[in-house]
């Protein structure tokens, strides 16, 4: 039994497991706006574009998450200009600029290592963040938050009907931006836990998996952030017993809640539409 | 509540638009609308009807010419709210998480404060709204789970609910059932009433002659505007049609004289547009038509 509370004894378990949580929480109330955008393979490419950045800060002796956030906007702007100057799709867009920058990362940090080494920026390492890195997260965490916390009716709005938005006089433009921030912004806070191979995990499962159990926007954000900062805790936590990746824990924890919604959802999964089906093929 | 603002207004002045890629969708348009109108902007896929309602709502800036809105600029009127627009059903996503509630109040935001939160007066003028649709009563489903007619019924209440004097409607009756046509047509001759200025886009002729009391026909440019029944010519619409439409000439047909005028016309989805002799726009309704229906008497009588 006291077993179940080793993990409480080990100040790095106890840091590891808070900043998942928090972490898992505000990807996921953020991934709520990036499904309903389809943003979800923008994510996963600024995840891995803001990996320049972390060397490149490192160089000019800045806090790894500048760095990484300006490479992520970077990353982004110059997919917009792309492709309006293209007559490429946005796939092909954002396929040939994310890899673009990924390669350009590491090539930097093969020639310039970092105090972040390949493997943590890669796969994460949540075990051995250390205490100036965990503020960063907060910060970034606190002002995500913040703006979400003002703005999220307005970035509904520009999700849902962005002509309606802009109608009314909304600057779209501008929540545009602000959508994109959030997303550079939380990718680089998630880095170290999961890595850059596995944010986009943390940015889009949560909000699928709510939006298969809910069809309120309100109720939608609620049970993403639950489930995101549950899986970040529980994933850490487990990570300890299990001895293994923290970052594997909590994104394979996510997507059993996940695989559960997609089968169980009461209106919209798996099962529901079998009942419905037989329901309309008896009547 | 008096309204003090000065009558809204439509003045689209030459205006040419072009794309980033240097085609131009629209040249030269021209046309003005006045306070209470209900007018259709007619025109094959492609003739810049959808550019038009962009420049109006200020989403392209014209290459030249100038758009007018109740005498001010486009930035200044969607700085009123002054135009709302009922998006076309195949723009929305359907299986969004939001509600009718959630879609109505939408077309308040502009009025409200920078979060957002509803007043009680936001409140009181969406209830309103949506019960001026009749959707009172399905303010908390889920806006996919609804029909053709009331997912058009929320998306109007939302232009309502905005208090705009100007509301765009880009194919208001596609995938709409009959019923819901002649409610959503009592709805837009009431607020003719009141005075707003209604676009409507469509390329269901026959349902232009009968609630649009004006017309402007497009095709890259504004081939003409003004009263429905000067403007909706058989001339007017094969030079904006082109050999697009198709058409029935019952002359050439196997219709008899003695079939008279019991011949039935039926059409599967749109409303059929028909002309007399001569090029005559004929209406469905004699009722409120009865000049028209002396005029055609007398010049039988000739």
């Amino acid at each position: 039994m006291t077993d179940l509370f080793t993990p409480f004894h080990y100040e790095y378990m106890v840091k590891a497991i808070l900043v998942s949580g928090l972490i898992g929480g505000v990807c996921a109330f953020l991934s709520c706006f990036i499904t309903l955008k389809g943003w979800s393979l923008m994510g996963d490419a600024l995840s891995h574009a803001v990996v320049p950045g972390v060397s490149l800060a490192w160089l000019l002796g800045l806090p790894f998450s500048v760095g990484a956030f300006v490479a992520g906007i970077l990353a982004a702007l110059s997919m917009g200009w792309v492709k309006n100057h293209s007559r490429l799709r946005e796939d092909a867009v954002i396929g040939v600029v994310f890899t673009s920058f990924f390669a350009l990362g590491l090539l930097l940090l093969s020639l310039y290592p970092s105090n972040l080494n390949l493997r943590t920026i890669i796969f994460g390492n949540i075990l051995a963040i250390s205490d100036p890195d965990i503020l960063q997260v907060l910060i970034i965490s606190a002002l995500s938050i913040l703006v979400l916390g003002v703005k999220w009716r307005d970035l509904l709005l520009y999700c849902f009907d962005e002509s309606h938005a802009r109608s009314i006089g909304l600057n779209t433009r501008f929540l545009h931006f602000l959508l994109l921030a959030l997303l550079s912004a939380t990718a680089v806070a998630a880095l170290q836990t999961v890595g850059a191979c596995l944010v986009v995990a943390m940015l889009v499962t949560p909000g699928a998996t709510a939006y298969l159990l809910t069809d309120r926007f309100g109720k939608m954000l609620v049970i993403a952030t639950i489930t995101g900062t549950t899986c970040g805790v529980v994933g850490a936590y487990a990570s300890y017993f299990l001895n293994g990746s923290t970052g594997g824990c909590i994104v394979v924890l996510q997507t059993l809640v996940f695989l559960v919604a997609l089968v169980l959802a009461p209106k919209h999964g798996l099962l529901a539409a079998r009942t419905q089906r037989r329901a309309a093929a008896a009547s | 509540m008096p309204d003090t603002s000065p009558p809204p207004s439509i003045e689209v002045t030459d205006v040419t638009v072009a794309y980033n890629n240097g085609h131009i969708a629209l040249r030269d348009a021209t046309f003005t609308l006045g306070a209470g109108t209900i007018c259709a902007l007619v025109g094959v896929n492609g003739s810049g009807k959808s550019t038009l309602f962009k420049a109006i709502m200020g989403f392209l800036r014209p290459a030249k010419g100038r758009v007018r809105i109740a005498g001010a600029t486009v930035e200044a009127s969607r700085k009123r709210k002054l135009v709302a627009y009922v998006p076309q059903s195949e723009e929305v996503d359907w299986t969004f998480p939001v509600s009718v509630w959630d879609v109505v109040m939408m077309g308040r935001y502009g009025h409200m404060n920078f979060m957002r939160i509803p007043r009680a007066e936001d409140k009181r003028i969406a209830q309103e709204c949506l019960e001026r649709v009749g959707m009172g009563d399905f303010k908390d489903r889920q806006i996919g789970e609804l029909s053709g007619g009331q997912k058009k019924r929320v998306f109007l209440a939302r232009a309502l609910a905005q208090r705009g004097r100007i509301m765009l409607l880009d194919e208001p009756f596609t995938g709409v059932d009959v019923q819901t046509e002649s409610a959503i047509i009592e709805l837009l001759r009431a607020l003719r009433e009141e005075g707003h200025i209604i676009l409507v886009s469509t390329h269901n002729l026959g349902s232009v002659p009968e609630f649009c009391d004006q017309v402007v026909l497009v095709n890259r440019t504004v081939l003409a505007f003004g009263p429905t029944d000067q403007v909706f010519t058989e001339d007017n619409l094969s030079r904006a049609f082109g050999g697009v439409l198709r058409q029935f000439h019952f002359e050439s047909s196997t219709i008899q004289e003695n079939d008279g005028r019991t011949v039935k016309l039926l059409t599967d989805d749109e409303r059929p547009l028909v002309f007399g002799r001569g090029g005559h726009l004929e209406y469905t309704n004699r009722q409120g038509r009865e000049d028209l229906v002396k005029e055609r008497a007398k010049e039988a009588g000739e």
